[in-house]
């Protein structure tokens, strides 16, 4: 379990102090995939490297299954590192080792046999599924393939934590969704917990169980994704999950009344909601805006619906969008 | 100039000093050029590593003052003109070598003018090196030690063998002036008969050999450096 608690960092330049972060206190699991989202700038990278104590906090603690790191020495520090280990966007692959040699460093560096460390990476590349890699070197791979020798790096020393710093940033879809698969797949075999530092929506959705959203070096928010996904509270949040600023996308019509409907985990299979409504109340819905996506088989997401003027429509519109459970309905007051 | 250069007499003359003296000199200049080039790179090399790690934020901080005058020592050795530094540390020499004139004596002087030289080129060699990578070793348990040995000097080879290489040659060059102090090899032998005796067909000759020299350490040089970078796709 990793505890983060009032942690702040404050770094000084030429142009003054700045402050990166801003007494965050979090929590994760063991097992967790957390995902630590925001835009750039937010201050995640340094957060990431707060765990780790690449960067020192200025402020606050970071405590690992209860040991405060901040007050470890620099040898007991790097102990602790083969047991927090971390992948990067550009994946930092040696350049001039062969792919087997690069999964070797990290054993190599906490002293393991040249035989034995040879053995684990060996069984490592497998792990990736790379094992005709050995001594290929990283410029002939490609950037997927790269990573997921960074990734068979990070694993060799066995570690409780697996850090992902934009780790797939530089990855074209289908290879991140690859990457992401990998990385679900390490988690669940091997039970290393894992926090995904990540500036994109559709990373956290596609294998994160917890979120954290920060701006401005602050969590503005913090919780289940589902939760989170389905009906953000912060601004922060709503620019994440509606890029696209749902706000702006409403056509009220004169007379016409608003209804958000907020799928948090509503089954999706065989139920076409709106149209069902249409068929057994008759009341037909005009459809505003709408942002939903599938996580497995449920729904999350958001969607603007307008009604007709009158109160009872409105009233047995509401009663039957949340029958079914999971879907939260409110009304959109406000200017036209 | 040029009509008494090519005259009977002297082109048997530039025949027999070839014959007789040509061989050895250039095995005396390749061997102090070489010799000089090793220890130069001995304590160059460290000193360069310090320069870079040495740093506030570099993976093995010294305190501010050290590399202040690490930096200063070096400024001043590289700034003073090489004829005079070979005259400079004579004593020096003496106590090292024995004597303060001489092939094996010259290497002395030489070193000194290099080292610093090498140690400026290991350091813009470091400093090519991807800050990330030296991260990622640290976030990895790396000691500063081990990022040093393990990262920053394996993933800079082609830049160190490059930058070797230009030590080379200019200390090639540099030889050439020890005939001065009578180090011998092909700068002895270019100023001793082109300036002192006249015999410039000679002269003409030395020089040759020294840039054919320059080009095969060069061309070597950029060839092993090609080779050993594995960052080229092959």
């Amino acid at each position: 379990m990793i505890e983060i608690k009032n942690l702040s960092k404050t770094f000084r330049t030429a142009a003054g102090t700045v402050e990166a972060l801003k007494n965050i206190s979090l929590t994760v699991n063991d097992g967790d995939i957390y995902g630590i989202i925001g835009m750039s700038g937010a201050g995640k990278s340094t957060l990431v490297r707060c765990i780790n104590m690449l960067e020192r906090p200025t402020e606050g603690s970071v405590l690992m299954d209860g040991q405060d790191l901040g007050t470890l020495s620099k040898k007991e520090l790097r102990k602790v590192r083969r047991d927090v280990t971390m992948i990067f966007q550009g994946f930092n692959l040696l350049m001039q080792k062969t792919c087997l040699r690069n999964i070797c460093f990290p054993l190599e560096l906490a002293g393991m046999k040249k035989e034995d460390a040879r053995k684990r990476a060996k069984e490592l590349l497998a792990i990736v599924g790379l094992p005709d890699k050995a001594g290929s070197y990283p410029a002939q791979l490609s950037g997927g393939q790269q990573q997921r020798i960074a990734i068979a790096r990070a694993l060799a020393t066995q570690p409780k934590v697996l850090l992902c710093d934009e780790a797939t940033s530089a990855l074209d879809p289908k290879t991140t969704h690859d990457i992401l698969e990998l990385l679900k797949d390490i988690n669940e075999r091997l039970g290393i917990t894992i926090i995904i530092i990540t500036h994109q929506m559709s990373v956290v959705e596609e294998i994160c169980n917890r979120v954290a959203i920060l701006d401005g070096g602050v969590v503005a928010e913090e919780g289940e994704v589902s939760a989170v996904f389905a009906d953000p509270q912060s601004d922060a949040a709503k620019r994440l999950v509606f890029p696209d600023g749902e706000e702006e996308v409403v056509p009220v019509h004169p007379g016409e009344r608003v209804l958000r409907v907020i799928f948090n985990g509503a089954m999706a299979a065989g139920a076409p909601l709106i149209t069902q409504m249409a068929i057994d109340e008759k009341i037909a819905a005009n459809i505003l805006y709408a942002s939903t996506k599938c996580l497995g088989d449920k729904v999350y997401g958001n969607m603007l619906l307008g009604l007709p003027e009158e109160e009872e429509i409105v009233q047995r519109a509401i009663k039957y969008l949340t029958k079914g459970g999971n879907v939260l309905v409110t009304e959109v007051t406000g200017n036209a | 100039m040029l009509d008494k250069m090519f005259t009977p007499e002297s082109l048997e003359e530039a025949w027999v000093i070839l014959k007789e003296e040509m061989l050895f000199a250039l095995w005396e200049t390749t061997y102090v050029t070489v010799l000089a080039t090793a220890f130069a790179i001995l304590l160059g090399l460290p000193l360069g590593i310090l320069l870079v790690a040495g740093e506030k934020d570099g993976v093995l901080p010294l305190p501010k003052g050290v590399m202040h005058v690490l930096n200063v020592v070096i400024n001043l050795l590289r700034s003073v003109p090489f004829l005079i530094l070979m005259i400079l540390v004579f004593p020096l020499t003496r106590l090292i070598v024995g004597t303060s004139v001489g092939t094996t004596a010259s290497i002395v002087p030489l070193v000194i003018a290099a080292f610093p030289f090498v140690a400026r080129l290991v350091e813009s060699s470091l400093r090519e090196l991807n800050p990330n990578i030296i991260e990622m070793a640290q976030s990895m348990g790396a000691s500063p030690m081990q990022i040093i040995v393990k990262v920053m000097l394996p993933e800079s080879i082609p830049s160190l063998i490059s930058n070797f290489t230009i030590a080379i040659t200019t200390i090639l060059g540099y030889t050439a002036m020890s005939g001065i102090i009578g180090g011998g090899g092909l700068g002895k032998i270019a100023i001793n008969y082109g300036y002192y005796r006249y015999k410039y067909l000679v002269m003409l000759i030395a020089v040759i050999i020294l840039i054919v020299l320059v080009q095969v350490f060069q061309s070597v040089g950029t060839k092993l450096a090609v080779k050993l970078d594995r960052r080229v796709k092959r």
